[in-house]
């Protein structure tokens, strides 16, 4: 197995490492949920909530570029709002004459933009943390926490378990069909036959790469049978809380009810 | 880059709240059903099979082929996963992929969740679902059909789907109608073609290989024709509504502001400045700057601080 740089867990010794995964699930969706939240234009909150994130990101030890370097591969959805510079009334701010039409950009236009791109940056900043600070068998025990069902989170674990297996599977379809269809590094030579046939032939290995895992999961089957399962999907007690992650938690929250509330208090 | 953002996949910030909700209590209605379907279906078998084949699909969504000018197409897999297994283990093993893709690699929002899992694994399989089984029927159960129910199926979920993201965008004020409905109408017709044509190559090598797989699922699903009806609702209503709206922007703003989709967070949309004048400062452009500068120290203050401490920490220990 070879693809666990697919995995962003990134093992620290660090106090948001450490700290209880019901409480960071927690506290991460509450994050985003009050971003969500807030208003357009309320850019003191945005600034504090990108104060708190921060915060945590340093806290993590994960390195602040190292977030802010993945957090911008999220970014290019920001085009599907960027239209709404121009489309929303308002103060006009400049415009642009591009063959003919002219476009008439908005202060209101503008700032909507620019919030909607803020709150996506700060929610996919929180997310990233999450998931490079937490292992997935405890992201697990999170989602069990707040009663996703039972079924559905075993799925969820199978899932992650046999993920890079046949991550690897596809890596050497790929590599198989590289080795015989003359793949070439210059872009500018055609590879292969037509696009019906490139298609065709990803199609066929998407098709084989199903079979195989069918038949993976039948093995599976019989192999948890033999160690007696019995369609009942057990699971260790949930740990109590430690009264110091009680804390944090409620921290965590007043903070961000506060935000929210000075939010709502000024801004609408 | 094998793990590339897909534009089907909406971040967090880009739905207002009440459209997230909506669409979260939708999908979580769908997919308990569809639990319930499975474990009776499939008893046992349940846990192994969906968390494999979601593993594959999840893989199988990096096979890509050239297309042209260095893009390349892609695999959703709505189609040949409703195809194979008919559309309530579909609907299961969609939001699992779905669901690790948000929370592991920030492929799409967790807020949002509930919509990215409307999408694509309730409208994607649905309308697949739907799709496969008109074209299958109508061919009277020629080898053709198959073929072309696949392709049908895999590029109608792409572009229905689309049509629901970009009509989610344009309810939650995030992209005027007029432009977000044709452009995303648009390019995923293109996107679709390919997810057609690698569902007809699945679909080709299934057919030669294990032809019982294909000929096992003509047996109706229970729930099955409930699914073909939503699936044929969905593709209408997303069909005739998405013109509309593009149409009358101003109509479906004034549908949204009536069905309260709007949250309140909108009110102050068209507020020009928010009006935080400082104390004692009146000039308005001038207190913004101060507030401005305030915040970034405020940010770096406690940043700064927060690392003090790390370090003071370390160095003890």
């Amino acid at each position: 197995m070879h693809v666990h740089f697919l995995d962003p867990y990134r093992p620290r010794r660090s106090p948001i490492h450490t700290l209880d995964p019901r409480v960071k699930f927690v506290l991460t969706l509450a994050f985003i949920f009050c971003a969500a939240l807030t208003p357009p234009g309320a850019w003191p909150i945005y600034i504090l909530l990108f104060a708190l994130i921060l915060s945590a990101e340093v806290l993590s030890d994960l390195g602040v570029a190292y977030v802010l370097k993945r957090a911008a591969l999220a970014f290019p959805f920001v085009l599907a709002a960027l239209p709404i510079i121009f489309t929303m009334p308002g103060v006009e701010l400049f415009s642009l004459t591009l063959g003919p039409w002219t476009l008439t950009a908005s202060l209101a236009g503008l700032e909507r933009f620019l919030s909607i791109a803020f709150k996506s940056w700060v929610s996919v900043q929180a997310a990233i943390v999450l998931a490079a600070c937490t292992p997935f068998p405890d992201l697990l025990v999170a989602m069990r926490a707040v009663r996703v069902p039972r079924m559905l989170v075993a799925v969820f674990g199978l899932m992650w378990r046999y993920l890079f297996v046949l991550v690897d599977e596809v890596l050497r379809l790929m590599r198989a069909r590289a080795s015989r269809s003359g793949v070439s590094n210059n872009p500018k030579l055609k590879t292969g036959g037509s696009l019906t046939w490139r298609a065709r032939v990803a199609g066929g290995m998407a098709g084989s790469l199903f079979l195989r895992a069918l038949e993976r999961s039948d093995r599976i089957y019989l192999a948890m049978v033999s160690r007696g399962y019995d369609g009942e999907v057990r699971a260790m007690p949930l740990p109590d809380l430690k009264p110091f992650h009680w804390v944090i938690l409620s921290c965590g929250m007043g903070i961000l009810a506060f935000l929210l509330m000075i939010a709502y208090l000024f801004w609408s | 880059m094998l793990y590339a953002p897909k534009p089907m996949h909406i971040p967090d910030g880009f739905l207002s709240v009440a459209v997230s909700i909506l669409l979260w209590i939708v999908s979580i209605i769908a997919v308990g059903y569809a639990l319930k379907r499975v474990s009776k279906d499939l008893g046992e078998r349940q846990v192994p099979m969906m968390g494999v084949l979601a593993a594959a699909i999840f893989a199988g969504q990096m096979l890509n082929f050239a297309v042209a000018g260095g893009t390349s197409g892609h695999l959703m897999g709505a189609a040949i996963a409703s195809i194979l297994l008919g559309p309530w283990a579909a609907i299961l093993v969609l939001t699992t992929v779905v669901g690790v893709q948000a929370l592991i690699f920030q492929d799409g929002g967790l807020l949002v969740l509930g919509a990215n899992i409307f999408n694509m694994a309730v409208i994607g399989v649905s309308v697949a679902y739907m799709a496969y089984q008109t074209v299958h029927k109508l061919a009277g159960g020629r080898k053709w059909g198959i073929f072309a129910g696949g392709l049908t199926a895999g590029w109608l979920s792409v572009v229905v789907a689309a049509l629901a993201v970009a009509l989610e965008l344009a309810i939650s004020g995030t992209s005027p109608a007029n432009l977000a409905i044709p452009t995303m109408a648009g390019v995923h017709a293109l996107i679709g073609i390919g997810e057609g044509l690698i569902t007809i190559g699945a679909l080709a090598f299934i057919y030669k290989s294990r032809p019982d797989m294909l000929q096992i699922k003509d047996a109706r699903p229970v729930g099955g024709a409930v699914v073909w009806i939503v699936g044929l609702l969905l593709a209408l209503g997303l069909v005739v509504a998405a013109p509309l709206a593009s149409s009358h922007p101003d109509g479906l703003m004034w549908v949204a502001g009536q069905k309260g989709f709007l949250d309140a967070a909108q009110g102050s949309l068209y507020q020009i400045i928010p009006n935080y004048v400082f104390p004692g400062i009146s000039n308005e452009a001038l207190a913004t700057i101060i507030a401005g500068i305030l915040g970034t120290l405020i940010v770096f203050g406690v940043a700064v601080g927060v690392a003090y401490l790390r370090r003071n920490r370390r160095a003890t220990e």
